[in-house]
């Protein structure tokens, strides 16, 4: 393993993650996008298993590509039940894209103007046992792990506080 | 032909260009979540990629990019949770008709 990755792999899965987003913005139906923000995740899970990160690549399947989608899609499914109510009109706005343009051009004009200096990566890199270790010790990051499982849960009450039927 | 970190920065700065237009063009609640989701993971893809390019020996950004998903995951929960409860008001999830705390 050089300091880089391999162009071609990176290519297709760059051009799906940017294909599947622009599948998400110009979707006239809203199932539609949610199956392409699906791809969009895929795709992700493929470009983090290119940086070799096998375990945030797992997580990365499970939440965003398992959970998140269903949410989604079960969301969609409830508040817009019947099939035209899920067809909706092209929202084109030209701020908007103009924003997006100005905020891709000012980071990338960042980018290219910094060069970051390559480093040699080496190939040896973290296995699963050392994030288990290091999450899970005191001095690593047992208390994040703690406070985050903290807000799932509070999250979890939270959400079924909300979508619950009938009180109002 | 081969990559590197570049790469990965300017395919985040696009797919968080994509994200940012959604969120600020888009009148469906559900849509604008979708947009958000696709920032998120803009913004968890150049954590990873610092991580694996800068500091490969402690990849702080493996820690990072899992605390942010649990964040995210909470979010759109609570997210598609409110839209539910404000469809179930209001029968409708549009964002733009929701006025009812407009001063």
């Amino acid at each position: 393993m050089t300091d880089t990755v391999s162009g071609v792999a990176f290519a297709i899965l760059a051009i799906a993650t940017l294909g599947s987003a622009l599948g998400v913005l110009s979707a006239r139906n809203v199932i539609h996008a949610a199956f392409w923000l699906l791809g969009v995740s895929l795709a992700g899970v493929g470009l983090y298993f290119l940086l070799e990160a096998d375990y945030v690549a797992m997580v990365q399947l499970l939440v965003y590509a398992g959970a998140v989608a269903v949410l989604v899609i079960f969301t969609v499914m409830i508040t817009m039940r019947r099939r035209e109510d899920a067809l909706r009109p092209r929202d084109f706005s030209w701020p908007a894209l103009g924003l997006a343009f100005l905020f891709f051009g000012t980071v990338a004009f960042a980018i290219v103007a910094w060069q970051p200096a390559a480093v040699q990566m080496p190939s040896a890199t973290l296995t699963i046992v050392d994030v288990g270790k290091q999450i899970f010790s005191v001095d690593g990051y047992a208390l994040p792990f703690e406070i985050a499982s903290l807000v799932l849960t509070a999250a979890l009450v939270a959400a079924i506080w909300w979508a619950r039927e009938g009180d109002e | 032909m081969r990559v590197g970190l570049e790469a990965f920065l300017m395919l985040g700065a696009a797919l968080f260009a994509c994200g940012l237009y959604g969120a600020v063009s888009k009148r469906s609640a559900v849509q604008v979540l979708m947009s958000l989701e696709l920032m998120a993971l803009a913004v968890n893809l150049n954590l990873m990629a610092f991580a694996r390019f800068r500091t490969p020996e402690i990849m702080t950004g493996w820690y990072f990019t899992l605390f942010a998903m649990v964040v995210s995951a909470a979010e759109v929960g609570m997210g598609l949770a409110l839209v539910l409860a404000i469809y179930r008001r209001a029968r409708t999830s549009e964002v733009s008709s929701l006025t009812e705390l407009k001063g």
